[in-house]
């Protein structure tokens, strides 16, 4: 069971983002629960988590944000390795954040970067997903957060 | 500090190298900084590039991040400090626990400053390094 203050962890990690490196804060959409792993976009940032829970959360955004978001940063490098780029650093936000609020109870990895139009994020059977839009400017991307 | 470089306030320029492994926060951090008295002289992907660099350029100041491949930030504060005891170390970095910051200061780091952060946070961090 996922509580709320832990998910509520990995929604700041990823609005605080927005908020601070883009000065422009995003916000988050009607949560929702699904059996597996839900689709992606071109972007993904994955960290994994082991200890007193076990599965993956990632970031999920689609490259017209990336690109905005970007810009909002003063950048004017808007390659593939770049948008990898800002996408690992979203994710790493979210592991200092946990990092930070759950202690040692909690074994987070190193974030990991995946890209293309349909990467797949392994889940382990059974997991279910938590998904929180995260709402920015015209742009949705996605929160997954599939823990047990 | 060190021997060829003075004060903060404007004597002499004191030489800055940047460490993270992402583009985008060297490129931050380089356009973030407003001190006309540091000059960037390199930049780094990890800490062996790190030590590499040093060797070639002698920074007085750096920032550091934490977590990067090949040789993690850690390890690359301890090693600058007993290359250079006087250097002034700035971890820039998302592990936002205690006992990070902790472990970091304990290796010889100066300052600590969480990811994401503002053009003012930087500066600010940067200064109260060089007080």
């Amino acid at each position: 069971m996922l509580y709320e203050q832990e998910l509520k962890t990995f929604v700041e990690g990823t609005t605080n983002f927005f908020e601070v490196a883009a000065q422009q804060p995003a916000s988050i959409g009607s949560p929702y629960l699904m059996e597996g792993s839900p689709s992606v976009h071109e972007y993904t940032g994955v960290i994994n988590i082991s200890g007193k829970r076990e599965g993956v959360v990632y970031f999920t955004a689609p490259k017209a944000m990336l690109t905005v978001l970007l810009m909002k940063m003063q950048e004017n490098d808007f390659s593939h390795e770049t948008m990898r780029d800002l996408v690992g650093e979203v994710a790493n936000t979210i592991s200092g954040n946990a990092r930070r609020d759950f202690g040692r109870d909690f074994v987070i990895s190193v974030p990991s970067v995946v890209s293309g139009e349909k990467p797949s994020i392994p889940l382990r059977p059974g997991h279910r997903s938590f998904i929180i839009p995260i709402n920015w400017r015209s742009h949705s991307a996605k929160l997954v957060v599939a823990l047990a | 500090m060190s021997t060829n470089s003075a004060t903060f306030n404007g004597k002499r320029s004191f030489k800055l190298m940047i460490v993270d492994d992402s583009n985008i926060m060297r490129r931050r951090i380089e356009r973030s900084n407003k001190f006309e008295e540091l000059e960037l002289v390199g930049t780094a992907g990890n800490g062996e590039e790190a030590l590499e660099l040093f060797g070639k350029t002698d920074p007085d100041v750096v920032t550091m991040d934490l977590t990067m491949p090949r040789m993690d930030g850690i390890e690359c504060i301890g090693r600058l400090v007993a290359l250079k005891p006087s250097i002034r170390i700035l971890v820039v970095s998302a592990l936002a626990d205690k006992a990070t910051a902790v472990e970091a200061m304990e290796k010889g780091a100066n300052g600590f400053l969480n990811k994401p952060f503002t053009d003012r946070q930087l500066n600010e961090a940067i200064a109260e390094l060089m007080r």
